[in-house]
């Protein structure tokens, strides 16, 4: 079985010098991998590599199985992968509503959507109170659960999430903490989680890999990590 | 009295009109805050083609439904082929090309058509003649397809999947293109929608004005100028904005002073707007929270 999401030989720039040098990392289907790394450490522009939306990559990038090579961002994005973008990147103008719909734009079935975002409001019911409410009007905490929801009504296979604990606080942290973990477990969507919340994303991860100045500079098993003393300090700060 | 409200009809009429085009240019600038300037002589070029088929004989609303389908592509063809390469974010090559575009779409009908006055014809010539009001059956038939149109435009926009998806991509590309939607071929329908808009327009307008390569000038003016009354995002702002201007241009044309100075003054209305709210009529403002 082909791992979820393969990167091989990564290197990225945005046009003057590499951000992101030669990385090498997988999240098995399935599995919860943690991107760790301080500020300005590269792993946004990572996902974004992998979307084809960074000027500049070369290497190899694989989901199941399939290369990513010279698809718009649009095209890898129906390859089974749903995005949870920094800074949520919900529609704000458009309703609660609207937004799910768009999360479902790639799919044929559209009947069986209605069923789905009923489903999301078994997660999230706060977003069924908001159903007909602008986005930009919800708070923080309900923006990122819609980005969540408007990421999974598109029935991914793999689930990337850049920060989602950003500015939120430590409660409703826990929570969607708590829901990526329910849906990894029911719906064996496999995650990748970019945090800096390191001790949360090390209890929520199989794996982890922690990143400095674009280099990937310590991976493997999640708690291994997490145990490593010099990691937490020189890398995470914690 | 009478008179007056006949003066009211009247510029709602040539108002319809200057709506369209306004709301063609809010449709392109929304998703990709460009002032397509060679609106009016898509609009013009299109309506020369309605001409050229009605002139071989194709029932009236036969040519006008080729005349649409033809519009929606070459708009599309347009953006993919003259606009989008041009994207270097650089306003100014923007403008250079859409004045190029202007200029060349001006020429290609001069040379194709001639630079005469055409007699254009109206469906609507004969009828609603038994109807108390003052408007000719033109100006009624026509205010009937406009508004037609602009029904049909609202209920694309507001219940189908893809009227969803084109103001998404107005409002976060980056986002549209994470769920999988296609910026660029989103652009491009805005742009086919936008000319067939405009085909429209040039259809209904050409029964007053005459057909020449200059037809659309003077409502390309108005057009602009409604669309930035508006508040230049906001389809309805743009709409509402060109139904004012035509109202009250005719109303200064008859009562205030004459029909020569009547577009200066409705530009000065405009311009004294603007002072006071810079965003337009109905500019948008963002609810966020941060
Ligand atoms: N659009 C851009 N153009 C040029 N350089 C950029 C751009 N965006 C980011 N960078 C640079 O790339 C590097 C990595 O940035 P990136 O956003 O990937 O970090 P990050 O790990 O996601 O940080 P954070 O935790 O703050 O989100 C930084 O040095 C940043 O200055
Ligand atoms: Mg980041």
């Amino acid at each position: 079985m082909s791992a979820a999401l393969e990167v091989s030989d990564l290197s990225g720039s945005y046009g003057q010098g590499n951000v992101l040098y030669n990385m090498n990392f997988t999240v098995e289907q399935g599995g919860i991998t943690a991107l760790l790394g301080a500020n300005g450490a590269g792993k946004t522009t990572t996902l974004r590599a992998i979307y084809n939306l960074l000027p500049q990559r070369t290497g190899d990038v694989r989901l199941f199985g399939s290369s990513t090579e010279r698809k718009p961002a649009e095209a890898v994005a129906r390859m089974g992968v749903g995005h949870v973008p920094d800074g949520r990147g919900t529609f704000d103008s458009l309703t609660v509503e609207e937004n799910l719909i768009l999360g479902a734009y790639g799919r044929r079935d559209k009947s069986a959507v209605r069923d789905d975002m009923k489903r999301m409001f078994g997660y999230f019911p706060r977003l069924q109170e908001r159903f007909t409410q602008q986005a930009g009007t919800l708070s923080g905490g309900e923006q990122q659960m819609l980005a969540i929801a408007r990421a999974l009504i598109g029935r991914p296979k793999l689930l990337i999430l850049d920060e989602p604990s950003f500015g939120l606080a430590p409660v409703v942290v826990q929570e969607i903490f708590s829901i990526i973990r329910l849906i990894n477990t029911q719906e064996g969507v496999a995650v990748l989680l970019v945090e800096q919340n390191a001790g949360m994303a090390f209890a929520l991860a199989d794996q982890a890999f922690v990143m400095e100045t674009g280099r990937i500079v310590v991976s493997g098993k999640s708690a291994d990590v997490a145990a490593n003393e010099e990691v937490r300090r020189a890398y995470l700060g914690i | 009295m009478d008179a007056f409200i006949f003066q009211i009809m009247t510029g709602f009429a040539t108002g319809s009109i200057y709506a369209s085009v306004a709301l063609a240019l809010v449709i392109i600038f929304r998703s990709t805050h460009e002032l397509n300037l060679a609106q009016g002589e898509m609009a013009m070029f299109s309506t020369f083609v309605a001409w050229q088929l009605i002139e071989f004989n194709v029932p009236y609303w036969g040519a006008f439904a080729i005349t649409l389908v033809f519009s929606f592509f070459a708009g599309m063809l347009i953006e993919r082929i003259l606009v989008r390469p041009a994207q270097n974010g650089n306003p100014l090559t923007a403008v250079a090309i859409f004045v190029g575009l202007m200029l060349i779409i001006n020429g290609m009908a001069g040379w194709i058509f001639g630079f005469t006055m055409r007699d254009f014809p109206s469906p609507f010539e004969n009828l609603f003649t038994g109807l108390p009001v003052a408007l000719s059956g033109h100006e009624i038939g026509m205010l009937a397809v406009v508004f037609t149109m602009l029904l049909l435009i609202f209920l694309f926009f507001r219940f189908t999947p893809l009227g969803l998806a084109l103001r998404a991509v107005a409002v976060n590309p980056e986002s549209c293109r994470l769920v999988g939607i296609s910026v660029n071929r989103m652009l491009a329908i805005g742009w086919g929608l936008a000319a067939m808009i405009g085909s429209v327009a040039g259809m209904m307008a050409a029964p007053i004005l005459f057909l020449d390569p200059h037809m659309m000038a003077f409502i390309m003016t108005y057009g602009l100028a409604a669309a930035v009354l508006g508040g230049l995002d906001s389809p309805l702002g743009a709409i509402i904005a060109g139904l004012l201007l035509g109202v009250m241009e005719n109303l200064a044309g008859a009562y205030v002073v004459g029909p020569e100075l009547k577009l200066p003054l409705a530009l000065l209305v405009i311009f004294s707007v603007l002072v006071f709210r810079p965003r337009g009529l109905m500019g948008h403002v963002v609810i966020k929270r941060v």
